[in-house]
């Protein structure tokens, strides 16, 4: 019987054994060094804020796997001999495979920070990293003051994690404003006061200089890039961006450039081995996206692509539209198709901007100039119906469209209190366009 | 505002002490002529009882309530006794004229509630003569204390949003030790309320004076009951205004629940009794109002008139027509979480216990035996009690029907609804009785799943299964299950409390009703992925 055997037990490692097990009866093995049981890594966050106990970031009882006849193996991989197929763990211990997935996901950057390795300094990706904050920053007693480095996706929900329990916490952003790398002005500004609100020290336009140690090599404090002011921390959490987590293949002759290189087909330049997920890099990227895709959606995407592939009907990864989400503090973030910053955006590409006169929400259409083709939306505080703006971007429906049935779209719970009208006012008005907002129709929603 | 919540917890911990210590104040004696009264008003002919209740709680008798119902519950268990010993000898003796005759000396009483009844007439001291400082001292400054530590959270809580934060790190909310007393408190209400109101008389003189002006009557225990009821529910009601000021959905919810409780399950039934109508709360529908197809209930109803006979029809028509049709258009939420008294506490008073609901499969398999059998149950009970109103037998293919209603009572209306219903909350979540007990919810599911237009919808792909839809479901839904499959979640136990589709951190969950077609979507590849591999996978 063939023998599959997964590396990493992620969104993708974990989609790709379970499509692979719906259509074969091979063995499969995910391997681990981080947990036994699959989690979501994106749920770590609730578990410090005391959301939710760990065991409810498990998506499946424990007997699912053994049901399934999945086996888990708990070992770390040191390194892969590929042309015997053997997977040599660091307690020297082995196993052969057959098939071998790829799926070892990121690991938080480091850039060469002097004091990046002291006592006290995380990142906050690992179920490990849960467990040192829980050991250095239980409280506002023993850590007084937390500083985090840089502003992303991460870095705010640290943030956001830390304030939970009113542990005071400076938030080093490199940018001029919060992730204005991908989000147009009008957002990004909005967020920075939404953290500013939350009693959070941003400091825009700052760089870490270095970390330094007090006398038993614990995080004393860390001095800052542009103006040398120390600042005083127990905690430091890095969270400037994540890269594949690879090293254990650097001799396999496995080609790998920032990730594992892989073709269209998910494949390595070694037969019957794959990589997916974080740690997987296009030769080309695919349309706008980038070559390594660090999200949670795309993880699951190849997965369930390269259980195909695996189970004999052979897949490229075609990704569809764009889509994205997040959470900022309060604020929720949707995303479908492309919006890109001013500083991102192609000289076709305008915005169509509302933004509510006091709550927290705002959207951004980015259309094309020229064709008025609608590219993609963004949307704070306000939810909006996947299916909808996925048919829009495969229908290329123009902005005007998009508008008139924007009720269609909208996903946010009932009763709560409805802008499309305002946000056709402004459109209408900016445009001198006169397009009549439909009203919502079920018939239309469920259309396919 | 740390200081206000502070000193709110201690004063309402002063008021809730003086509740519990104001159960064992006061004396409680009859005078000759009050307890002959009684019994005549009673119609006991029995000599013993007389004597004994004589003998033990006639005046000047410094008794507390314990050794007043004491006396009491002995005074009806030896007279009891005394016949039947006679009974059995006339038995033995073949002597059926004089076994018969003893008959009529018998009292069929329950010990407590004749003891409690009589303790009503009987008490003197702090509750019973002070009421109103009584009152002030303990639901006074229970409420007074409640709300100053809960209102304060508007600004402690911070900016309007999801505030779970802390959670599971808290002894009340994670079954921590606080959990337990709340545990142990709640159950030991339920037993002293169902089995022993005798000893809780005190309370009950709390309420007289509001019950007097509402139904004329003074209060008995389900009167105390409806009116604590209700003044918990509008304590915990501003909790979940605060907890969930940004969520439309919630408010309106919630002031829903409030309005039928106090209007429609107090109110309303209340001042029916001041107009010699019977009591009836119109939107508690069978099978969850178990007694309605009762032979005393269906006597009384059809003894009172025109409005014992809309009270009838209402009755019936609510459970057959009114019931299924609103969950076909708006799911069983409309009833449970818009509605339902049972609900109505489970929202206010248990949604700090939500998160607690076990989310196994294992408890689901559980969940559908317990409740569909109570179902089951509900209903071969009710039809015992139609064939004996129909055709006045008692006894039905062996077994007395009274036999089977008593059981029911007992198990399903008392244990199961009240004591486990609501007292195991800290500990399984607020949901206890509408999950694994309610018949009515069990039928409602029934229409909820296989004919209605409600359901969860599922964003497209936006899951990221973090699980905090599943960790907040108070009905143990694993809501996650579906969300990460991108399905509608589709299932007969959901109350549409909302709160998974509020917490849900991408905007993945919404309830909604909608066309009944594609309701149900099963699905293998999410969308976002190659719309191909989509096509090919979930056929």
């Amino acid at each position: 019987m063939k023998h599959i055997v997964i590396i990493g037990n992620g969104i993708s490692g974990v989609t790709a054994a379970r499509h692979i097990r719906k259509n074969s009866d091979s063995k499969i093995t995910i391997v681990s060094a981080e947990t036994k049981y699959f989690f979501s890594r994106t749920a770590l966050m609730y578990v410090y804020m005391g959301h939710m106990k760990f065991e409810h970031t498990q998506p499946y009882e424990n007997w699912f796997w053994d049901k399934n006849n999945i086996e888990l193996k708990e070992a770390f991989v040191g390194n892969i001999d590929t042309s015997k197929k053997i997977l040599n763990f660091t307690n020297s211990e082995t196993l052969t495979y057959d098939t071998l997935i790829i799926a070892t996901g990121s690991k938080p950057n480091k850039f060469g920070w002097p004091g990046q390795d002291l006592e006290g300094v995380m990142g906050m990706y690992h179920k490990q990293d849960l467990e040192k904050l829980e050991k250095y920053a239980p409280d506002n007693k023993t850590c007084k003051r937390a500083v985090i480095v840089g502003g992303g996706l991460i870095g705010i929900e640290l943030a956001e994690m830390l304030r939970s329990r009113k542990i005071p916490v400076t938030f080093l952003v490199r940018e001029t404003s919060f992730w204005n790398g991908v989000l147009p002005a009008q957002e990004s500004k909005m967020i920075n006061n939404h953290i500013k609100e939350h009693h959070i020290d941003l400091r825009l336009n700052t760089n870490l200089k270095e970390i330094k140690a007090d006398e038993n090599g614990r995080v004393k404090s860390i001095i800052i890039e542009e103006t040398g002011e120390e600042i005083l921390c127990d905690v430091v959490g890095l969270t400037a961006g994540v890269t594949p987590n690879i090293d254990f293949l650097k001799d396999s002759g496995i080609e790998l450039g920032r990730g594992v290189k892989v073709n269209r087909f998910l494949e390595t330049n070694i037969k019957d081995i794959y990589a997916i997920g974080d740690c997987a890099e296009q030769h080309e990227a695919i349309g706008q996206r980038r070559n390594i895709e660090a999200v949670w959606y795309t993880g699951r995407m190849m997965g369930e692509t390269v259980a195909q592939t695996i189970c004999h009907k052979k897949t490229a990864y075609k990704p569809g539209h764009w889509f994205n989400s997040a959470k900022f503090l309060d604020l929720e973030y949707q995303t479908y198709g492309w919006v890109f910053s001013e500083k991102g955006k192609k000289e076709n590409e305008a915005y169509f901007q509302w933004q509510h006169p006091v709550d927290l929400k705002c959207i951004t259409i980015s259309f094309d100039k020229n064709t008025h083709q609608f590219l993609g939306i963004n949307t704070f505080g306000i939810r909006m119906r996947h299916e909808i703006f996925d048919k829009w971007l495969t229908e290329n429906q123009p902005i005007e469209h998009v508008l008139e049935y924007l009720s269609d779209a909208n996903f946010d719970p009932e009763f709560y209190k409805l802008h499309e009208a305002e946000i056709l006012a402004k459109f209408n008005k900016e445009n001198n366009t006169n397009i009549l907002l439909k009203k919502k129709s079920w018939k239309r929603i469920f259309a396919r | 505002m740390k200081i206000i919540k502070q000193s709110g917890l201690i004063i309402f911990l002063i008021g809730l002490a003086t509740f519990i210590g104001i159960i064992f104040t006061g004396t409680f004696s009859l005078t000759q002529s009050e307890l002959d009264t009684f019994i005549k008003e009673k119609g006991f002919k029995s000599e013993v009882i007389k004597t004994q209740l004589k003998n033990t709680i006639v005046e000047n008798k410094d008794l507390n309530i314990f050794e007043f119902s004491s006396g009491v519950t002995t005074a009806l268990e030896t007279s009891n006794n005394h016949y039947n010993k006679l009974i059995s000898k006339y038995n033995s003796e073949k002597n059926w004229a004089k076994k018969g005759e003893q008959y009529q000396y018998k009292i069929s009483d329950k010990p407590h509630s004749l003891s409690f009844t009589l303790a009503k007439k009987a008490g003197k001291g702090f509750a019973a003569e002070n009421t109103a400082l009584a009152w002030f001292l303990t639901f006074g400054l229970g409420i007074i204390g409640a709300l100053m530590f809960i209102i304060p959270d508007v600004i402690l809580l911070g900016k309007p949003g999801i505030k779970n934060d802390g959670i599971f790190l808290n002894a009340a909310t994670n079954r921590g030790w606080i959990g337990w007393f709340a545990f142990i408190f709640l159950v030991t209400f339920y037993i002293l309320l169902y089995f022993y109101p005798d000893y809780i008389v005190n309370w009950v003189y709390l309420v007289d004076p509001i019950s007097i002006s509402i139904s004329g009557n003074p209060a008995g225990q389900w009167f105390l009951y409806g009116f604590l009821y209700c003044v918990v529910m509008t304590v915990m009601a501003i909790r979940m205004y605060i907890k969930y000021r940004h969520n439309k959905y919630q408010i309106l919810r919630t002031t829903s629940v409030l309005f039928f409780q106090i209007v429609f399950a107090f109110l309303i039934p209340e001042i029916l009794v001041r107009f010699n109508k019977p009591w009836y709360d119109f939107k508690n529908a069978f099978p969850l109002d178990y007694d309605f197809f009762f032979q005393w209930n269906l006597k009384e109803l059809l003894a009172s008139g025109g409005f014992g006979l809309f009270i009838l029809v209402w009755g019936i028509v609510l459970t057959i027509v009114i019931v299924p049709v609103m969950v076909y258009f708006f799911g069983k939420r409309w009833y449970c979480s818009w509605v339902c008294g049972c609900g109505g506490l489970a929202e206010t008073l248990g949604d700090p216990y939500r998160q607690l609901s076990s989310k196994t499969l294992l408890s689901w398999r559980v969940e559908r035996i317990i409740i569909h059998s109570v179902l089951i149950f509900v209903l071969v009970m009710t039809g015992f009690a139609l064939y004996t109103f129909f055709t006045q037998k008692g006894v039905v293919l062996g077994i007395q029907t009274q036999t089977i209603k008593d059981i029911y009572g007992f198990l399903i209306g008392s244990i199961f609804a009240g004591v486990i219903g609501t007292g195991f909350y800290p500990i399984f979540g607020n949901r206890v009785w509408c999950r694994f007990g309610c018949p009515l919810a069990a039928y409602l599911g029934f229409v909820q799943r296989f004919k209605s237009r409600f359901r969860i919808s599922t964003n497209g792909g936006q899951c990221i299964s973090c699980g905090n839809c599943s960790t907040y479901c108070e009905q143990g839904i694993d809501v996650r299950a579906y969300a990460q499959k991108g399905e509608n979640i589709v299932r007969s136990s959901c109350v549409g409390c909302g709160v998974c589709s509020a917490v849900c951190p991408r905007g993945v969950l919404k309830l909604e009703n909608g066309p009944e077609k594609g309701r149900i979507n099963p699905t293998e590849i999410l969308l976002g992925n190659d719309v191909d591999l989509m096509e090919l996978v979930n056929k």
